[in-house]
């Protein structure tokens, strides 16, 4: 939705501007009193300074420390810089780094291939008004409101090997959590459970806003649902389809309460994001290699920031 | 990571630190790495408010002990030093877990006087930095400790740089009706034990419930095997970064286990240690290697169905006297406001009334101070303490005598990768070497 207006400002603005250039401009300035540009300057700089230091200055920081061997004790001059040594060591001999590389790109494609299509299809079914959606909607929304961490927790009561939910009613003796070829499994569909109501809302939200006469005359035309969907419908939904693609993003990129709450993020179920908090928080932190890693996952996301960019920036324009 | 010292504490570590607000801040706050840099945490601040100023009739205390069991039996011991001294004692508690996320920030920004920490090499890691003081002249006031004790307290320049207040020692859990059901004999050498759980299996129980999810239980047997076959100072050493972990030496450690293994519960990766000791509780395992406080899964009516032997000797020359007890105490701040007052409130907590009130008031754990009037305790605690009593040395587990960042980042998935695969010894070893020596470096 973010990116709409943007496509209307810049539409709307230029002609005028065209028409009395420079003139207008300077006349507009004059009008602002003391006050308004007061206001204007602070508005201005009061997010630029939070921006800066809670986001800007911290990135920076954490791309110097990942140079440093430093441990969070003693003053900021002792810091002893060790060069790339700690990306060597992520790379070269720690274990859990390739795992959890693997398991953030598995976690995307999971929630990419199977969480959002699905997510999709139940707005889509929901959008039909069946007897009783509302109740539908309710029941799948659910989840979203719960955060992750609590899910965690939630569907722990279903896995446990030996008190779970699922081992007591099929007599099973399956280790949800616990069997490294299992777990990543297991916590990826209590994710994806959140995720798939979160997508809904979106695309019904979505579909609401679609136009039913474009609907009327795919069916004068005669296209059958489906086509009418995939030839009409979908792409009509171009903003909110970027929409979900970038909260699908995000989402397998931050993607850590879960794990955390499992198991902190070991045994099969290593998360960059999980490994950084291993490293930095605590007592004697490992703050240089923490930073180390969280610096290559600033990198990861810095991929998908720009393809995102991009992308609306090349549809501004056009 | 510190053991759940009570049920209460158990059920609170379930809450996800996402829900407990402050945790969760702080969380997101260390993970940007700005934590640190921003020198005051959170904890820092809280000092800040509650020690009120340098008035000589006060003294502040910063507790982990956040349950409100303990909190009230520290309530009461406090209580009792403002009767003898007329010292008042603001106490300041911080939630158990959040207490050690913040413990740099904390120590470097403006601590308490006082401050309740754990003996070992996380104690001698904060001495050495500078950032606790010394407290020599306290202990040569204190009576009532044993050599062991003592050791445990000492800094590594010999100064005593901590107050023991409580432990709990390791050892081999079991069910006094389930072993004379069968007609168990408690094993002394491990070709006994071996053959005891061989017979267990054959009786239908597994004979040693296990559990590693949270990834430190595994440390306790790790540690009790080291002890046995390579004797305390190995152990010492090899927790100091002094040895190699691809020494013959370690890998007999791990070559013995993978023996003891298919004795143990399997899928222990994804047990939590209360369902693996409920496995005890109910009748289905037949031993299991864990601290004091694996009693909390026993109703009070089957307490003294619970007995327990110290694991069982592997090499004659080592014997079986060593073993874990971890201890709980107290040390000073580096800088204390009223220094004359913390000193007295440790020599309070280190004597035999503050030892009374804990053993009064607390049956969970054991009190340090051999002076104290142990009548109160039960039969189990009794054995305990005896056993305690009789070590050669005293060890603190495994991720109280390393550094923590090599405990729990290296050693707790270098461990969960044995379980899993036992066989890769070679590999395994010389993986924690490589990390090892990236992590000791100064």
């Amino acid at each position: 939705m973010s990116d709409l207006p943007l496509i209307q400002a810049d539409r709307a603005v230029p002609p005028p501007a065209a028409t009395t250039s420079t003139g207008g401009r300077r006349r507009r300035l004059r009008l602002l009193s003391r006050t308004d540009r007061v206001v204007i300057t602070l508005m201005v700089l009061v997010p630029l300074l939070l921006v800066t230091g809670f986001v800007w200055l911290p990135a920076v920081a954490t791309v110097l420390l990942s140079g440093t061997n430093w441990d969070g004790i003693g003053p900021l001059n002792e810091i002893e810089f060790v060069g790339a040594r700690n990306y060597s060591d992520v790379v070269n001999i720690y274990p859990p780094f390739v795992p959890a590389i693997q398991h953030n790109l598995l976690w995307l494609a999971a929630l990419f291939v199977v969480a959002t299509p699905f997510g999709m299809f139940l707005a889509v079914l929901l959008d039909k008004e069946i007897r009783g959606s509302r109740f539908y909607q309710t029941a799948l929304y659910l989840p979203v409101v719960l955060s992750l961490a609590l899910i965690g927790f939630v569907w722990q009561l279903l896995y446990s090997r030996d008190q779970g939910l699922i081992n007591a009613v099929f007599g099973s003796n399956i280790d949800w959590y616990g069997d490294s070829n299992v777990n990543i499994w297991a916590v990826m569909v209590a994710s994806g459970w959140r995720h798939v109501g979160y997508i809904m809302l979106l695309y019904l939200a979505g579909l609401k806003g679609v136009d039913p006469s474009l609907r009327e005359a795919a069916a004068v035309d005669g296209a059958s649902e489906s086509r009418a969907f995939f030839r009409v419908v979908f792409p009509v939904l171009r903003p909110i389809n970027i929409i979900v693609l970038v909260v699908t993003v995000i989402e397998s990129l931050r993607a850590f309460d879960l794990v955390w709450v499992v198991n902190k993020g070991r045994n099969g179920l290593e998360l960059i994001s999980a490994l950084v908090t291993q490293n930095v928080v605590g007592e004697a932190s490992r703050i240089g290699f923490g930073s180390a890693l969280a610096t290559i996952m600033l990198v990861v996301s810095l991929v998908f920031i720009t393809i995102y960019l991009a992308t609306v920036m090349r549809e501004n324009r056009e | 990571m510190s053991r759940p010292q009570s049920q209460a504490e158990y059920l609170a570590r379930l809450v996800p630190s996402s829900v407990a607000g402050i945790n969760r801040r702080s969380l997101l706050a260390g993970a940007a790495g700005t934590g640190a840099l921003l020198g005051t945490g959170l904890l820092a601040g809280c000092g800040d408010d509650a020690g009120s100023g340098g008035s000589s009739k006060d003294v502040s205390l910063g507790s982990n002990q956040s349950d409100p069991k303990p909190k009230d039996v520290l309530a009461k011991v406090t209580d009792g030093f403002k009767t003898s001294s007329g010292v008042q004692v603001a106490v300041n508690t911080v939630d158990h877990n959040t207490f050690q996320e913040n413990i740099n920030n904390y120590l470097q920004g403006k601590p308490d006087d006082v401050f309740t920490w754990f003996a070992g090499y996380r104690m001698r890691f904060f001495a050495q930095k500078g950032l606790a003081s010394d407290i020599s002249d306290v202990w040569s006031k204190l009576s009532g400790y044993s050599d062991a004790f003592k050791k445990a307290s000492t800094g590594d320049d010999g100064k005593q740089y901590f107050v023991p207040a409580t432990y709990y020692p390791w050892a081999v859990f079991y069910r006094k009706s389930v072993w004379q059901q069968h007609g168990y004999q408690v094993p002394t050498t491990l070709d006994q034990f071996t053959a005891l759980g061989a017979q267990m299996k054959r009786d239908g129980l597994i004979p040693i419930a296990f559990a590693d999810k949270d990834g430190w239980p595994a440390m306790g047997t790790f540690d009790i095997l080291n002890l046995r076959i390579n004797g305390y100072q190995f152990h010492v050493d090899l927790m100091a970064g002094k040895e190699a972990w691809t020494s013959d030496k370690v890998k007999k450690v791990f070559d013995t286990w993978a023996g003891l293994l298919p004795l143990h519960q399997p899928d222990s990766l994804g047990r939590t240690w209360q369902e693996a000791a409920q496995s005890l509780q109910q009748k289905k395992s037949g031993m299991y290697l864990l601290g004091l406080f694996v009693g909390q899964q026993f109703s009070n009516d089957e307490q003294d169905d619970l007995d327990f032997f110290t694991f069982p000797e592997i090499d004659p020359a080592i014997g079986a006297k060593a073993l874990d007890a971890p201890i709980d105490g107290y040390m000073m701040a580096r800088k204390p406001k009223n220094e004359d007052n913390a000193r007295k409130l440790l020599e309070y907590f280190g004597g035999k009334a503050a030892a009374d009130i804990n053993l009064k008031n607390d049956p969970a754990v054991l009190v340090a101070n051999s002076g104290a009037d142990v009548g109160g305790y039960t039969a189990l605690q009794k054995k305990a303490a005896e056993l305690v009593g009789s070590a050669t040395e005293i060890a603190q587990f495994l991720d109280r005598d390393t550094r923590p960042d090599f405990a729990s980042t290296v050693m707790i998935p270098a461990i969960q990768q044995f379980i899993k695969n036992p066989k890769d010894i070679d590999g395994l070893t010389s993986s924690i070497e490589n990390q090892k020596k990236s992590i000791f470096t100064d």
